[in-house]
């Protein structure tokens, strides 16, 4: 993803979730967001079984 | 600085007044927080009416505890009856004082432990550096001009500095072992769900322990035995008898299958890493390298749920007062709340396939080794350092050998080995879940044999 694409991100997710997002937090967040999707990718590379559950167990 | 249980001994035999005990404790913290900033609020009323209560009993003839008259402390995420639980950060400051003390606090004071403060630690224990922008950072114990290692950064530096010999630590991603392998101490993250979270401030349900530091294995595991036990009051507290350790520590090792981590584990360590790994396995007589399946991606897997969750936690606080949070913390956690949802279900569904991966790998072997951190502990301020031959920011990246055993929950012991640079560093012993016992057992022979050991701090030269 280019800057402009993770500010576009940035813009409309903390706008969605209701956060005010300040000029002066945008380099941090945008390099903590490239490592997060970086990390985000990682995980969505792994082919995964479709009943592979993670299996919280709720008891009474 | 005298053992947790030879102090015990000493006051439950009344050679020894816990008053005294708590008397000198309070004068070291007097002199030496200043230097390392390991405390955000000491007891000192609280702990001499206990200590005063604990001698009487002892004058009567009443049996005080394995525990007597020690002097603990706790991160201050743990409840503590009449103060505020402030998590490191500002904003809890305005929450009402905690109305109990934690189970685990109430645990350890019914073993006769006292407690005697509050612990500094990173904001909301997203941290692996001990910083704090609000308090100051806790310093290491043996040059304070380094990290403490976080989040549980109080904690490192209040043992490591035996200014208590026994100390309360949350680990989410690493934040016991990297501060037990920076400030030189033994460290226990316990099986996910074996300790109460009760009356904790949380940051990653999914990911979160307590645990206890400790100078030596024995007060380690005495402590531990002191706060087992199930609490339907934690939700993931698992429903099964307490398995006492501290009998079995010294019946020794042989049988034990132990292999080395390679790969990843080893992948960008740093000589004094390598070295304690090595020293720790030539003295297990361990050879056997074992490759622990898919780790970066289980790291990678516990990032995701760790900023995602965190982000959730802490999304109206990000909305309402986003200016009182560590702006290093703040800005890691927008960056979270931004991270697609199916990242996140994806990374809880991988946490099954490597579980089940690990069980398999746990057939063959019954302990493995591994680095606790890539080095040994930074300058405070280091924002960036070199792992793999790239540079990297240092605050998310300490925690790269932790985060892929935490993740699913596996108890870990750090043992803390001495280095050529004058500083100490960690190794983990990783055990199948359940089996604190074995790690605990393989770390008091790494004791005994002077491989393992607490170094003096380097406060009063």
């Amino acid at each position: 993803m280019t800057d402009t694409e993770f500010d576009a991100l940035i813009d409309a997710g903390t706008a969605a979730l209701g956060i005010e997002m300040q000029p002066e937090w945008r380099d941090a967040v945008r390099m903590h967001l490239a490592i997060s999707l970086g990390h985000a990718q990682t995980v969505l590379d792994e082919p995964l079984a479709d009943d592979l559950d993670p299996a919280p167990v709720f008891r009474a | 600085m005298t053992p947790a249980t030879d102090i015990a001994a000493a006051v439950a035999a009344g050679t020894t007044r816990a008053a005294d005990i708590i008397a000198a404790t309070l004068d070291r913290i007097d002199r030496l927080n200043p230097v390392l900033n390991a405390f955000t609020a000491v007891l000192g009323d609280r702990a001499r009416a206990r200590a005063e209560a604990i001698d009487r009993a002892v004058a009567a003839g009443d049996n005080p505890g394995p525990l007597a008259g020690v002097p603990f402390a706790v991160k201050n995420l743990i409840d503590i009856q009449g103060l505020s639980t402030l998590a490191g950060s500002k904003i809890n400051r305005d929450h009402p004082p905690a109305s109990a003390d934690a189970p685990l606090v109430q645990r350890l004071e019914a073993a006769g432990a006292i407690l005697v403060g509050a612990l500094n630690m990173g904001e909301y224990a997203y941290d692996f550096t001990g910083e704090n922008a609000h308090d100051g950072p806790s310093r290491n114990p043996h040059d304070t001009a380094r990290m403490s290692g976080g989040s549980s950064g109080g904690s490192g530096s209040a043992v490591g500095g035996a200014l208590v010999p026994l100390a309360l630590g949350s680990d989410t991603n690493g934040s016991i072992r990297v501060p037990a392998s920076f400030c030189g101490i033994f460290g226990l993250k316990p099986t996910y769900g074996r300790l109460t979270r009760a009356g904790s401030f949380p940051f990653v349900s999914s990911l979160d322990h307590l645990g206890p530091f400790a100078r030596t294995v024995t007060d380690l595991a005495v402590a531990y035995d002191a706060m087992q036990g199930y609490d339907p009051a934690d939700p993931v507290c698992v429903d099964r008898p307490a398995e006492p350790v501290a009998q079995l520590l010294d019946t020794g090792i042989g049988g034990l299958r132990v292999a080395i981590a390679g790969g990843y584990f080893q992948a960008g360590a740093s000589e004094q890493a390598l070295t304690a790994l090595n020293t720790v396995a030539e003295a297990l007589d361990v050879s056997e390298t074992v490759t622990i399946p898919e780790a970066q991606r289980a790291r990678s897997a516990a990032y995701v749920i760790t900023t995602t969750e965190g982000a959730a936690l802490h999304l109206e606080r990000l909305r309402a007062r986003p200016n009182d949070f560590d702006a290093d913390v703040r800005d890691r956690l927008i960056a979270g709340s931004l991270v697609p949802a199916a990242a996140v279900t994806q990374a809880q569904k991988f946490r099954r396939w490597y579980q089940q991966e690990m069980l398999r790998l746990f057939e063959r072997v019954d302990a493995v080794l591994a680095p606790a951190t890539p080095c040994v502990a930074p300058l405070i301020g280091q924002k960036n350092f070199v792992l793999n031959g790239k540079e990297m920011p240092v605050r998310p990246n300490i925690g790269v050998y932790t985060q892929p055993i935490s993740f699913i929950g596996l108890p870990v012991v750090v043992v803390p080995v001495p280095t050529d640079v004058g500083l100490p560093i960690g190794v983990q012993i990783i055990a199948p879940p359940w089996r604190e016992d074995i790690a605990l057992r393989l770390a008091r022979a790494l004791e005994a044999d002077g491989v393992a050991r607490s170094p003096a701090p380097n406060l009063e030269a």
